[in-house]
Formats: structure tokens, C-alpha cells, sequence
């Protein structure tokens, strides 16, 4: 196959769209994080506001429901001073069977600077980073089960937050992988931010083993996965995304790899506790690790913003 | 080509004269990154100053976003006072058209709403392109556009260097 | 009218020959093959000096699109495809719209393609009504309407009772039977699973639906010695259970597609729907092992399995884009390009596109098995003149066929397909020409 260029850079090698974080140079993955640090002050200022995308469109393309993702790349549009549209696909124009290129161009017809986009199919956003203007920028907010880079890059910016130094961590992924592109994009980060030890946790069903291609260590047994772990990421039992009988039960699931205050006594003292929500209690995590002394899973809500910040201005000012 | 030597040491003494003498008790003193920062960061301690000094970047806030994208770079502000109601004195190493301070005042002002504010640099080269003007320059000097007039900082000791745009 | 073709490399797989010389057609006949008696007054000499004179291409599995589909493919575009690919034969599957399972459609289809004259054209009956998996078709009126075989297309069947039942119906009357070996339930991932897949987060078929349904299929065809073609092996461990079930003496063939033959998973690249495909590209180790099983004839043959797609069903994420990609065109040129990687002559190369898909579809094409896929004296003149030293780049927008999507479009492989058509001959006319 020929080598190329991947969509996501322009031929200076900068960012013009964020489809995701695999082969992002470890620069460039620390270039995010710095600037989303300066956008965190920002949210402590009493006008939360900059310019850097005044005048200029974000539309919001959710083809998968997510209020709370939707939500959260709104505040961070609003706050870069972006006019932000949100368009409820499901119901409207694809529902008719209008194809995606064909949505992608009419909203480019009304002047998008940037979408948003969140899809069922894995690859969408490559596709739309192909077909739309020179002029605008795609950002993945999920994909399938391929990649959620915004929510990669948070979670290495709590990660940096409370660690500072990735190079000594071992990190634990426990759960659904085979379904979660949480998983996939933070995999990737890791890896390019030279985390030695990565695990990837759950039953055979949810972690197959060929992601050791991924470079991860994969476990069946939770107790290996989680000892010594300075970083536990729970992810969500993703119900809607199973085709049947891959799990007997939640509740069988949750016995086996559900995080609850014993198990933690495995990782380290100094152990964080995260998860990308919205937690199930009960079935992944239990409620006194959600809302214990490790658990950092509102801090990183508060951080998304900022990442999500970053990665629009970061985007935005770079051309085609 | 014609080459003006500047002693940016010398230059410090007579900007710390002009500052002295524009100083509040109450006056917040803020240095804009890098130069500014740099220059108040001895000021505060050259006058006997409590606390520190503030620093601000024009990063967020400057015009060029659209052609040059975002910059890259360290800079963040980091005012450890009140801003509302309080006097502000600006610091900054060279002054040229402006756009800067302009920058930096939005972004001031995205922390409240300052009694007033003032500006002292240590070099203002003319050349302006916005409305805005220095309390206190200690120096004027006329460069042509091609030239960069940059601060630099060995140790404790400040030095100019004059370079060519290529 | 008489056409001589002169000075020619003649190269026939069938017989083994390979030396300059000329061809002498009249009344749709081979006359005279490499010295032409002196007395031959030619209507038309084609100049074939520097050009391989081979039996025209005979292809095991084309869609021709019609009925049903029309937006997708027509008679006449793909079959004028075929003609410039060199292929004066082609086998089409019968997932048209209805499916070939009624003899009137089938008349109807080989009485439009005669009419074109340009390629003939064999169709593979539906094996149960409507592709249903359920019904039995009625196999000896298809076969008099024109079938050469039954097939279930791409559709598994999943009641094995049934694929039993037409297997030993089938065999009542030696009719064989072409399946395709994929597990209806494993078989519904959109790539191959592996490391691939389990990144780029596509679900996967796994090799034990290639695996699974080949033993089942196996069991049956012991069960009723009913002759069974096998379609599209994909992996190394399918070519393994192939040449085992030929060892042990079973009645099958096998073939393999021209994706499979040359590109692996990672082609996939940045989810580019024209590598979506089914069977799904699999690994390096997979590719490696098809080339070797086509060179040592446990493969039989090598099809394009053409499959003209639009391309508003190919500007779709990849798992939501339609599986398909045109091959007639390019089926020559890959046929070299693989013969030329393992050092083959072209004797053995062509064999797999000209005398052995004719040896895979033996009794059911009647009178032209004795001469389709061959170059013999007195044999049918259905023959490809090619230059096999051209190099050009592959565009599928230069393609006839109505389908332009095809993975191995210079945009994407970057390399050049070898060999270049310079007339095809069917039944001793023209039926395609390089300008």
C-alpha cells in the first residue's frame, strides 16, 4: 500500500483535524496538553470567554446520541467565543435517507468552519474529513468503536494532572475493549507517552487477545491487572453495543472485574480511579470507589473542557 | 546599515526611575510575557515590593489567531491580586505597534475591571498602528520594520540584541 | 470473415505450447494454428509481432448486475468490460434481482448476451428459491435453460438439512455445486479479524467461519458425492483444509479471488471503502499461502470476481459501504502480475484464467469443453492478443465497466498492472480492439 500522509495532518505536519490520537507524535500530544492547561485558567477568570474562534461555526454532528459529550464541546466552542449549532441527526435529513456526504455538504453550504462529529461506524470521521472544504476541520467525538481522542487526551491530561511523570506508571484498562474506542484512543496515548506497563483487563469475550498488537499486556484474571496499578480506567459495560451473549449477566460481571474498595487494596496507595461516565454503579464500579479518596472522575469532566478547547483553537488555526 | 547600540542595563536605571515615580502603594505591578516579565520580576524586588509581581500573555487575545494560528509557547497569566478596582501598571521591553497591548488589555479585563491602567517600557520604537501610548518610556529609538529589537536576559544582566526579519 | 493473426507468441496452457507463429480464423473457427497453409486469404490481418496470442480468458465469477440492478452494472457495459479484459467467457453468479431461479430469466439473460455478441456468458442457477436456503430450484430445467452450476451466492445457507438435501439432488444428475465457504453467523464482521480489525475497532470474521463451513461442506460432499466447486478461499488455513480434502480424493475445486490473491488487511489504510470486499482481505501469511495453493493447483483457478459497485454505495464509512469491486478488467494483468512474483511461465500463469477454469466447469459447457479456454485447430476462435511488456497505471475511472471502485486503483496500490489488451476475439469476431 502506498504510505500516505494521514488525513489528519496537513503537509507541514500540523493538526487540522483531531480523527485520532493513534501516530500523533509525542509533541504534538503534549502541545494539547500544555494548552489545554493555559484553557483551564481560563474557566477561573470571571469572563470565561477568549476570541479565538469568534465568527466563526462549529456544528455539533451527534448520528449517536450523547447529551453529555454534546454538551461538554458546546461549552468549549462557546467558551472560544464559536457560534455553536447542534444538529439532531437521528431525527431529521439521514433519517430520510439523505447519505452522510450529502448532509456534510449542505451544512458546508451554510458556512461550517468546523463539525463536531460523533458516529456509530467506525472510520466515519476519515470519510468526512475527505469530502469536506480545505477550509474545515473535523474533530472525532467518537467513532464506532475506533477512536474518542478528545476523551484519550482528558484522560492523559488527569493522568499528567496527578502523576506528572508517565514514563514510571503502570496503567490498568478494565472492561469492555473489544467495544470501546475510550479504550483504543487511550492505548494509544499511553503508548506514545511512553507508558512502560499497560494492562488490559476482562473477561475473553471483552478483550480479545490480538490487542496485544496493541502493545498491552492483556489479563483475564483481575487481580494480576490491577496489582501495583498507579492508574485504574474503568470503562462502561457498553449494553447497546453487545450482540447478545457475550456476558451472562451484569451482575456476574461486576463479581469478577468490578472495581470495589477490596480490589483496589491490590493497586497502589497512591492508585487513581478513573472513568470516562457515565458510570453504571454496581456493574463496573462500585459507589464507594466512585465517590471515594481515588476516584478523580469529576476532575476529569472539568478537564475535558479544556482539552476540548485546546484541540478546537489548536485545529482551527492551522490551514489545510 | 547603520547599527544602534542599546545598554539595556542602562536603560533598566532610567525605567526604574520612571516606574518609581508612577507607583501607588495600591499600583498592581504586571509584566507582559516574556520581555515584561522579566523587567518586573526586578522592578518588584529593585523597589522593595511585597508579594509578586503579575504576569500576562496577549497569547488568547491577540489578532493574529486567523493567519498564524495558535502560538505555541509557556505563556500564561498569572495575576495574584483582585483586578477590580485596582490600578494597573504594565510593564513591557519594547513597544512597537501596539497590538500587544491591546491584546494584553482584553485579557486584563477578562479578570475584572481595573481602576485604571498605565504602561512604562523600556524601549518604545515608534511605529504604531493602534491608539495606545506609554506613561514612561526610557528610551525612543526609530528601527525600519525589517529590524527585531529583542531583550535578552544573561544571569542577572539584561542585554538588546537588534536582529534582521529574514 | 477469415482473420489471420501473424507472428504471434502463441501461448496455450492447455497443451503446453509456447512459440511464435500465426493464427488463422474462419467461420468463428481456429483453421490453422502457427504455420498458416499459403493459400489462406485473410479479410483482416492483425500485426501481433511482440504480442502473446492465448486462448481468451475464461472468468468463474462475474456479476453482470442485470436483472435488478442495473444501477449498479448492465449487460453491455460489463460485458464490454469483459471483452476488453481479454475474457470471451464468463461464469455470472445468480444473486441478480430475482435471482437466477426460474429458467425464463435464465434464457432471457443468455439471449441478451448472445445478442451483444461479446462475451458468452454462464450463468450459475440459485440453488434453493430465492436464494432462501429453504426450497430446491428446479436444477434440471435451470441446467436446460443454460446453468452450469448452482450457487447460493454470497447467502449462507443455515438449515444444514437443506444444503444436504441439494447437494444429494444435485449430485442425482452430477450437477455441481458452488458454495461459498463462510458461516452464516461468524461470517457478518465487515473485515477479517486480527490486529487489524481489532484496532481500526471493525467487527471481524474470524478464520473459523472460512474454516467451519469448509468441514461442513466436506462432511456433506462425503456424505452425497456430489461435486462441489469451492468459492473464494480467503486464508491459509481454508488452502490447508483444500488440499487436504483433495488428498483424501473428495470431488471439489477451488478458486480464488484476484483481492485476495494480492492485498492484506492493511490495505484498509485510513477505512477506504474500496477495500471493502467479501471475502474480507485477510493477513500477509494468508496472501502468501493463497499464491503458493494457486501455483500448485490446489487452487484450480483465478476469478475477478467482479462486482460493479456505485459509488454513492462506496462514499460510505466502511462498515456501512456496499462490499464489491470491478475486476474483468484487471483480471489479465493481475494474472501476470502473480505469475510474474513467483516466477511462473506464462504457460502455467494463463493456465489458471483459460484451460483450468474450463477443466473446473468440465460437462456442464457441453460442446465448448473441448475447445473453450484453449487454442486447438478446428476449436472455437475465442482468443486475447496482449502485450505482456505494457505497464500502465491503473485508473478506475478509465474502467468500461459501470463500476469504477476498484482497491487496486493506482491512487491507492501505487503500482502498475502489467499486460495490455490489444484485441479480443470471440467466436472468430472482434470483440474488443486497443485504439
Amino acid at each position: 500500500m502506498l504510505s500516505r500522509r494521514h488525513p489528519q495532518l496537513n503537509r507541514h505536519g500540523e493538526l487540522i483535524h483531531l480523527l485520532t490520537i493513534e501516530g500523533l507524535p509525542r509533541e504534538v500530544v503534549h502541545h494539547i496538553l500544555d494548552t489545554a492547561g493555559t484553557f483551564l485558567s481560563v474557566n477561573d477568570r470571571d469572563v470565561k470567554k477568549v476570541p479565538l474562534l469568534r465568527g466563526k461555526s462549529v456544528f455539533n454532528l451527534f448520528f449517536e446520541n450523547s447529551t453529555r459529550t454534546r454538551t461538554t464541546f458546546e461549552i468549549a466552542a462557546k467558551r472560544l467565543s464559536a457560534d455553536v449549532i447542534n444538529l439532531d441527526i437521528a431525527r431529521s435529513s439521514t433519517a430520510k435517507g439523505e447519505s452522510l456526504l450529502d448532509t456534510i455538504a449542505n451544512l458546508s453550504a451554510m458556512h461550517a468552519d468546523m463539525f463536531v462529529v460523533r458516529h456509530g461506524e467506525s472510520g466515519a470521521p476519515f470519510l468526512i474529513a475527505q469530502h469536506c472544504a480545505p477550509h474545515v476541520h473535523v474533530v472525532n467525538a467518537g467513532d464506532g468503536r475506533h477512536a474518542h481522542p478528545t476523551q484519550g487526551l482528558l484522560d492523559m491530561y488527569t493522568i499528567r494532572h496527578y502523576k506528572k511523570d508517565f514514563t514510571g506508571l503502570t496503567v490498568a484498562v478494565v472492561g469492555d475493549i473489544v467495544h470501546s474506542r475510550v479504550a483504543r484512543s487511550d492505548i494509544h496515548a499511553l503508548s506514545i507517552l511512553g507508558v512502560p506497563e499497560i494492562r488490559a483487563v476482562g473477561p475473553k469475550t471483552l478483550v480479545p487477545g490480538d490487542l496485544r498488537e496493541m502493545g498491552v499486556r492483556v489479563c483475564h484474571d483481575m487481580a494480576e491487572g490491577i496489582r501495583d496499578a498507579d492508574v485504574v480506567i474503568m470503562l462502561r459495560l457498553q449494553n447497546e453495543r453487545m450482540s447478545g451473549a457475550m456476558l451472562p449477566s451484569a451482575g456476574e460481571f461486576f463479581k469478577s472485574y468490578g472495581l470495589t474498595p477490596q480490589k483496589l487494596e491490590l493497586a497502589r496507595p497512591d492508585c487513581i480511579v478513573m472513568h470516562p461516565g457515565p458510570i453504571n454503579r454496581g456493574v463496573e464500579i462500585d459507589s464507594a470507589v466512585a465517590d471515594g479518596a481515588h476516584s478523580v472522575i469529576l476532575p476529569q469532566v472539568t478537564f475535558g473542557i479544556a482539552v476540548r478547547m485546546a484541540v478546537m483553537s489548536i485545529i482551527a488555526g492551522n490551514e489545510a | 546599515m547603520t547599527t544602534i547600540l542599546l545598554d539595556a542595563e542602562a536603560l533598566y536605571a532610567e525605567l526604574r526611575s520612571g516606574v518609581r515615580a508612577l507607583l501607588d502603594p495600591e499600583t498592581a505591578l504586571v509584566g507582559i510575557w516574556s520581555g515584561g516579565a522579566w523587567l518586573a520580576e526586578r522592578l518588584h524586588r529593585d523597589l522593595g515590593r511585597s508579594g509578586r509581581p503579575g504576569v500576562i500573555s496577549s497569547r488568547l487575545h491577540r489578532d493574529d489567531f486567523g493567519s498564524r494560528g495558535l502560538a505555541g509557547g509557556a505563556d500564561a497569566t498569572s495575576l495574584p491580586f483582585d483586578v477590580e478596582g485596582r490600578p494597573v501598571l504594565l510593564i513591557d521591553d519594547v513597544l512597537y505597534t501596539g497590538r500587544t497591548v491591546r491584546a494584553v488589555l482584553n485579557e486584563l479585563f477578562d479578570y475584572g475591571r481595573p481602576a485604571s491602567v498605565a504602561l512604562a517600557v523600556l524601549v518604545d520604537r515608534g511605529g504604531r498602528e493602534l491608539p495606545i501610548a506609554p506613561a514612561f518610556a526610557a528610551a525612543r529609538v526609530s528601527l525600519p520594520p525589517s529590524q527585531r529589537l529583542a531583550l535578552a536576559k544573561e544571569g542577572e544582566r539584561f542585554t538588546f540584541s537588534i536582529e534582521d526579519d529574514a | 470473415m477469415k482473420i489471420l493473426i501473424s507472428n504471434g507468441r502463441i501461448v496455450d496452457p492447455a497443451s503446453g505450447r509456447d512459440e511464435r507463429g500465426d493464427v488463422a480464423i474462419a467461420a468463428g473457427r481456429i483453421v490453422a494454428l502457427g504455420r498458416v497453409p499459403g493459400d489462406f486469404q485473410p479479410g483482416r490481418v492483425i500485426d501481433a509481432a511482440g504480442h502473446v496470442v492465448a486462448p481468451g480468458l475464461v472468468d468463474l465469477a462475474t456479476r453482470l448486475r442485470e436483472p435488478g440492478h442495473e444501477h449498479e452494472g448492465m449487460l453491455e457495459s460489463e460485458l464490454n468490460a469483459a471483452a476488453a479484459g481479454g475474457v470471451t467467457s464468463l461464469v455470472c453468479l445468480p444473486d441478480t434481482d430475482p435471482p437466477l431461479d426460474e429458467p425464463g430469466l435464465v434464457e432471457m439473460l443468455k439471449f441478451r448476451a448472445r445478442k451483444l455478441s461479446l462475451a458468452r456468458v454462464f450463468p450459475l442457477g440459485a440453488l434453493t428459491r430465492g436464494l432462501a436456503g429453504e426450497a430446491l430450484t428446479e436444477m434440471a430445467e435451470l441446467t436446460e435453460a443454460g446453468c452450469v452450476g448452482f450457487s447460493q451466492a454470497e447467502v449462507a445457507v443455515a438449515d444444514t438439512q437443506v444444503l444436504l438435501r441439494a447437494l444429494q439432488y444435485a449430485a442425482t444428475y452430477r450437477y455441481t455445486v458452488w458454495l461459498r465457504p463462510q458461516d452464516g453467523a461468524l461470517g457478518k464482521g465487515v473485515a477479517a479479524s486480527g490486529a487489524l480489525a481489532t484496532r481500526l475497532g471493525l467487527s471481524g470474521v474470524p478464520v473459523a467461519a472460512e474454516t467451519i463451513a469448509l468441514h461442513r461442506i466436506f462432511e456433506l460432499v462425503r456424505a452425497t458425492g456430489a461435486p462441489v466447486h469451492l468459492c473464494r478461499i480467503s486464508s491459509a488455513e481454508g488452502v490447508e483444509l483444500v488440499r487436504g480434502a483433495k488428498a483424501q480424493g473428495l470431488p471439489v475445486t477451488a478458486d480464488v479471488s484476484i483481492n485476495s490473491l494480492h492485498l492484506t488487511d492493511v490495505d484498509i489504510g485510513f477505512f477506504n471503502s474500496a477495500m471493502r470486499v467479501t471475502p474480507p482481505l485477510r493477513g500477509q501469511r494468508d496472501r502468501d499461502a493463497l499464491r503458493a495453493a494457486l501455483a500448485d493447483g490446489t487452487l484450480d483457478a483465478l476469478v475477478s470476481d467482479h462486482t460493479p459497485v456505485t459509488p454513492d454505495a462506496k462514499h460510505l464509512p466502511f462498515g456501512e459501504a456496499e462490499p464489491g469491486a470491478s475486476g474483468l478488467e484487471l483480471l489479465l494483468g493481475l494474472t501476470l502480475r502473480w505469475g510474474e512474483e513467483l516466477k511462473l511461465p506464462l504457460v502455467r500463469s494463463l493456465a489458471r484464467v483459460t484451460s483450468d477454469p474450463v477443466r473446473v466447469l468440465g460437462d456442464a459447457l457441453g460442446s465448448l469443453a473441448s475447445s473453450a479456454g484453449r487454442l486447438v485447430e478446428g476449436g472455437v476462435a475465442d482468443l486475447c492478443v496482449f502485450d505482456p511488456a505494457a505497464r500502465a497505471p491503473l485508473r478506475g475511472q478509465q474502467l468500461r465497466s459501470q463500476g469504477k471502485s476498484t482497491p487496486f486503483d493506482f491512487e491507492y496500490t501505487g503500482f502498475e498492472l502489467p499486460g495490455r489488451v490489444r484485441a479480443t476475439l470471440v467466436a472468430g469476431t472482434v470483440a474488443y480492439e486497443a485504439r
